[in-house]
């Protein structure tokens, strides 16, 4: 029995051994190789450049940049735009795809025919092809500055971008966000006290008129103002930001509505059939009894397509939106650091996805059904 | 004790035919409640508002025949931009003469794909000839051999190139992705770990990030003096999305087989590579099969990617179509018939998948 037990080590790490050596092998050639050709090229390996004053511009961002900005604030603001982009295209598509699945469900054979060659066009179609093509409709569809379309009052689409009116928030704003996280937090511990629910939310709103109050805030809009060759004033979307964020949500959309619908439709019949029999109000059927059961199906699929698309994001480089993947091209074009800028690249796209399906894995296994 | 007393009946009774199931009208299905009858009138309102424009623009301003000029008075669908163009879009600046070889790689890989869909054709001879199909086609593109033209791979382009690279990534990228799921689960830690390890990198990275990451890195990685063709750099990092994502599949297939059948088997005496090769591989594959083309789909779609490295494929051939000045850029006419073409392909692969489906499971269940 011993002398197996020791031949079945032996067995087992000899293999190991043998695959780690050739493995050590291969990397020790590729690096060598790595190591030599940059040599040649004159770049040294290290990550100072990340110091070095940038140099170059970058279109949009959600923080202010200028070329005179270090390449680490570069890569911080590329992170930042990808992340505010995902962060629209999560929420939208979210809220989106939930009315999508409904329709999709629904006994209407119209809205249901509708819902499902919408999700089959979409699905079927790259997402490049449709960023493509709602970046030429906004860019070559939309009219010009003199006669821009005028949806709501305060809004102007242009072919030089959407034009909305800027909240301009006046008095002691940081006092006013501490009131608020204050009054949100002691809402939700109440929320889990079971209080009752229509007198929290009662003394959380008069706690912020309160706060508001006190604090002097006032909300004014920033319009856009036709000028001279432009609109002035106001916030600008760009027609890159306008055609990522359209042609993302909508690509998007077809997916979470599919993930929805999957998890409605996961839960047992039974549970409907129980609830008509005891005369339940459909609504109250849909809100308190299936959703919350097909809620723990959604999240899991659902996460894994918040990831795909914060993947997807990058394709914001297709059509000129200034993401974390065209910052590190733009950064290695012009420092020649490859290794470093992937570095940095990959570390952030796998701290993103990796931490996501662990902080995932934790809520599946706290929310997972206890079995025998 | 009292005898318990039985029921028998004395005639059996016949059995009544199921109730008649109400069949809604169409109208009581369209307004039911206030909801439907809400999403209706919506939907009635939407299209009657945007279909007339649409068939306007179309079909009775849309200009078939003509130049640019024609196209820019009429304010209309510029078909006629599709017919002069479509020979670029399709075969991208591959030579004009010799375009009838993009062409017969198209209708190859068109047939095989037909040839392949009966469940009696997966044989070893169908796998044979889906080799000589890619080396046909290999040789067909390239030339310089039996007589053809050489062209270089930086003149293809078009279709044949989408076609290609799904057929390469997805025929080097399954059985890598077999040897990963298996090394994912298995016993060493170190195979189990470099597994795990790649799976997971390759899929946390977009697509885009790996193709750019394979077109920067292979030539620094690789001794100088080797030159690497586009097309193969980004062949490498499809192949490798490929695989880390059919791994992540089988592998499911891998853990959903129950264990007494390798148990059975190194009961019989077979050694793992036959279990592997005769019990377990067969049948976790035929489990996942919904998933794997759902993968399939994707991997055509994440082709189009690739012009984001210089290569030339469909997408990239219509957008590039769209830069000459005489025409008023109809993109929506070239993005539709290349948006037409991809979910030719898609639909194809999601509809053979549901055909497979139903015939597959009819097997199993019993």
């Amino acid at each position: 029995m011993r002398g197996h037990a020791r031949r079945a080590n032996l067995q087992s790490w000899l293999p190991q051994a043998v695959t780690l050596a050739l493995l050590a092998m291969v990397v020790a050639w590729l690096v060598g190789n790595t190591i030599s050709n940059l040599a040649s090229r004159g770049i040294t390996i290290g990550f100072d450049f990340l110091g070095r004053v940038a140099r170059f511009p970058i279109s949009e961002s959600v923080v202010s940049y200028a070329p005179t900005d270090s390449f680490a604030w570069a890569f911080a603001v590329g992170l930042a735009n990808t992340l505010f982009l995902s962060a629209i295209v999560i929420v939208a598509s979210t809220l989106l795809g939930f009315f999508l699945g409904l329709a999709r469900r629904s006994g209407n054979p119209m809205a249901s025919g509708l819902a499902t060659a919408y999700v089959d066009a979409t699905r079927n179609t790259p997402l490049v092809v449709q960023l493509l093509f709602w970046y030429a409709a906004v860019s070559y569809g939309l009219p010009h500055s003199a006669s821009a379309l005028n949806p709501l009052p305060g809004v102007f689409l242009t072919d030089r971008g959407l034009y909305v009116p800027r909240p301009v928030f006046g008095g002691q704003g940081i006092l006013f966000l501490c009131i608020a996280v204050v009054v949100l937090a002691a809402a939700s511990i109440a929320f889990r006290r079971r209080m009752s629910r229509p007198v929290i939310v009662a003394a959380s709103l008069g706690l912020l008129v309160l706060g508001w109050w006190l604090t002097g805030m006032q909300l004014s809009l920033d319009h856009p103002a036709l000028g001279r060759f432009n609109f002035m004033g106001g916030m600008t979307l760009t027609p890159e930001f306008v055609a990522v964020v359209l042609g993302l949500t909508l690509y998007s959309t077809a997916f979470t509505a599919e993930i929805i619908r999957g998890g409605i439709d996961a839960v047992p019949s039974g549970q409907w059939e129980a609830a008509r029999a005891l005369a339940l109000p459909e609504k109250d059927l849909m809100r308190r009894i299936v959703l919350p059961q097909a809620l723990r199906i959604i999240i899991p699929p659902m996460a894994s397509q918040y990831i795909n698309i914060v993947k997807n994001s990058t394709l914001g480089l297709v059509v000129g939106f200034p993401e974390l993947n065209f910052v590190t091209a733009t950064t290695i074009n012009q420092t020649g650091q490859a290794i470093e800028g992937i570095v940095v690249l990959m570390a952030m796209f796998l701290t993103l996805s990796i931490g996501t399906s662990l902080l995932l894995d934790r809520y599946n296994r706290r929310v997972a059904l206890v079995e025998r | 004790m009292k005898p318990v007393e039985l029921f028998i009946r004395a005639h059996p009774e016949d059995v009544r035919s199921p109730p008649a199931a109400r069949r809604k009208t169409l109208f009581q299905a369209l307004f039911a409640d206030m909801a439907s009858s809400v999403m209706t009138l919506l939907i009635v309102a939407v299209v009657a508002l945007s279909l007339p424009r649409i068939v306007q623009w179309a079909v009775i301003n849309g200009v078939w025949t003509g130049d640019g000029a024609a196209c820019r008075d009429a304010g209309g669908a510029c078909w006629a931009f599709l017919r002069a163009k479509y020979r670029f879009i399709l075969f991208g600046i591959y030579p004009p003469d010799q375009q009838w070889r993009p062409a017969f790689v198209i209708a190859l890989v068109t047939g095989m794909t037909i040839w392949s869909m009966p469940r009696t054709h997966w044989t070893r001879a169908t796998l044979l000839l889906w080799c000589a199909t890619v080396v046909a086609s290999l040789i067909l593109m390239g030339g310089g051999i039996l007589g053809l033209e050489p062209v270089p791979t930086g003149s293809w382009g078009g279709l044949p190139i989408t076609l290609l690279l799904t057929i390469l990534s997805l025929a080097v990228g399954f059985p890598l992705a077999v040897l990963l799921a298996l090394g994912r689960r298995s016993r060493s830690p170190l195979t189990r770990a470099l597994a795990t390890g790649l799976i997971e990198i390759i899929r946390g990275l977009p697509l885009l990030s790996l193709l750019f990451i394979a077109s920067v890195l292979l030539p620094i990685m690789l001794p100088d003096g080797v030159t690497i063709d586009n097309l193969f750099r980004a062949l490498v990092a499809l192949t490798l999305s490929a695989a880390a994502y059919l791994a992540e599949v089988v592998r499911g297939g891998l853990q959903s087989l129950p264990k007494g059948q390798g148990e059975a088997a190194s009961a019989l005496g077979l050694t793992r590579f036959q279990t592997l090769r005769v019990i377990v591989l067969p049948q976790a594959i035929r489990a996942v099969i919904p998933p794997l083309t759902n993968t399939a789909v994707v991997i055509v779609k994440n082709t189009s990617l690739v012009l984001v490295v210089g290569l030339f494929d469909l997408l990239s051939a219509g957008r590039a179509s769209l830069a000459d000045p005489d025409w008023p850029v109809p993109y929506a006419e070239t993005y539709l018939m290349v948006a037409l073409i991809y979910f030719a392909i898609c639909f194809g692969i999601s509809r053979y998948s549901l055909f497979l489906e139903r015939h597959m499971v009819q097997g199993i269940r019993r």
